[in-house]
């Protein structure tokens, strides 16, 4: 059984040291599209980090029986009944959420995130460590979408989940949004500069080319 | 016609799969160097979109659809909601069949798009683009020129930012802000550029 500390550095070492989305390059295709409000991104998070951590573990469990020439697809097939398990829940329980996150929880299934963390950790690994890595990661891309959410609707819409920070100029208050922080090229822009600041504090992951 | 030919624009421009949907990223982002890779790559995505939306718009039409198997007995089926599972079978079956046909027929383009294919599987824009079509509900025309559009919008995104990057080389980049950081932006500076589009009325 592994140690306590190797347990908390398995989730806790995606969210900065070395987080999927600045560091690995995984999954940003979702990361920017549901930041423009905070509620979404954290729906949004939450549900991958599920999805990571249980598809992890039911891969490892079953990682001695899957044929290697088949893997993908059976990864696949885990990862997608999963994500129709998030998307009924979510369709069920907060459907307006669900509605605004539209085709973005089933693009979970096409996350690299997920896939990744299967191929690279749940096919060698025991199942409640897969699991910890699942959740780790998760968490990790979480963070990342929950700070770019948090700029992109406090300054683009003078709100956070919905409740009035800022009073909006048009409401009788003084605060002129930003509009361009809810297009998508500001999305892009957030994510640089965060990238630029981890790497600027953390300069072991510069790349040197 | 017209209508087509304005969903067509509608796909490639102003609804751009990568700049205003953020989809096809991963590999946006990493394969994106050399402009023949990103060429290359490109009409894969093209040819597999092409094929994927209309064949899952048909899927989904007579299968999964709420009422769809009604001509099997089963009139009040509503099967949507295997639609994620199906939907990437399909895909992946179809790269797959890609793959055998291209390795037997076209071994020349094969062989330039050979290692790209498997890994279509899991590009997000082939995934999202079917999502759309379900979600948008289009017929089966819409769905096949939606998918092609798509396909040329993304290729062409892809291919302008692989140039932008060739040139990028010899920039003297803030060390922190190498390779990752500094592609974030220029696709950012991309995404604003193609934004002007969406202010042409078709």
């Amino acid at each position: 059984m592994a140690s306590a500390k190797e347990m908390k550095s398995l989730v806790f070492g995606p969210v900065f040291a070395n987080n999927p989305i600045a560091l690995q390059v995984l999954g940003i295709c979702s990361a920017l599209a549901v930041t423009t409000k905070l509620d979404k991104a954290l729906v949004m998070g939450i549900a991958l980090m599920l999805v990571t951590a249980f598809s992890s573990m039911f891969i490892s469990m079953i990682r001695n029986h899957i044929p290697s020439s088949v893997r993908i697809i059976v990864q696949m097939t885990i990862i997608a009944s999963l994500v129709i398990v998030v998307d009924q829940i979510l369709k069920a329980y907060a459907y307006n959420v669900a509605k605004e996150l539209s085709v973005f929880v089933g693009l979970i299934i096409t996350n690299c995130i997920v896939m990744g963390r299967a191929e690279a950790y749940a096919m060698k690994s025991p199942p409640l460590m897969s699991f910890l890595d699942g959740i780790g990661n998760g968490l990790g891309y979480t963070v990342l979408l929950v700070i770019v959410a948090v700029v992109r609707e406090l300054f683009g819409s003078g709100t956070l989940l919905g409740v009035e920070i800022l009073p909006l100029v048009s409401a009788g208050g003084w605060y002129v949004p930003n509009g361009l922080l809810l297009m998508p090229p500001s999305a892009f822009f957030i994510i640089g500069l965060l990238i630029w600041a981890l790497r600027t504090w953390r300069p072991e992951q510069q790349e040197q080319h | 016609m017209e209508h087509y030919l304005s969903l067509f624009v509608r796909a490639v421009f102003v609804e751009n799969m990568a700049l205003s949907f953020f989809l096809g990223m991963c590999t946006f982002i990493a394969i994106s160097k050399q402009v023949k890779t990103a060429f290359s790559l490109g009409v894969a995505v093209t040819v597999v979109l092409a094929l994927s939306v209309p064949l899952n718009n048909i899927v989904f039409k007579q299968f999964l659809a709420p009422g769809a198997l009604d001509w099997a007995g089963f009139p009040d089926t509503d099967l949507s909601f295997l639609g994620f599972i199906a939907y990437i079978g399909v895909i992946a079956g179809l790269v797959q069949v890609l793959e055998m046909f291209l390795d037997k027929y076209v071994p020349a383009l094969y062989n330039a798009l050979g290692i790209f294919l498997p890994l279509i599987t899991v590009n997000c824009a082939i995934f999202g683009a079917v999502a759309f079509m379900v979600e948008r509900d289009y017929t089966l025309a819409e769905s096949t020129v939606f998918g092609l559009g798509s396909g040329i919008g993304w290729t062409m995104a892809i291919t302008v930012m692989a140039a932008v990057s060739e040139k990028l080389k010899y920039a003297d980049v803030p060390l922190a802000l190498r390779g990752l950081g500094s592609r974030f932006f220029m696709v950012g500076l991309m995404s604003l550029g193609f934004l002007s589009f969406s202010g042409v009325s078709l």
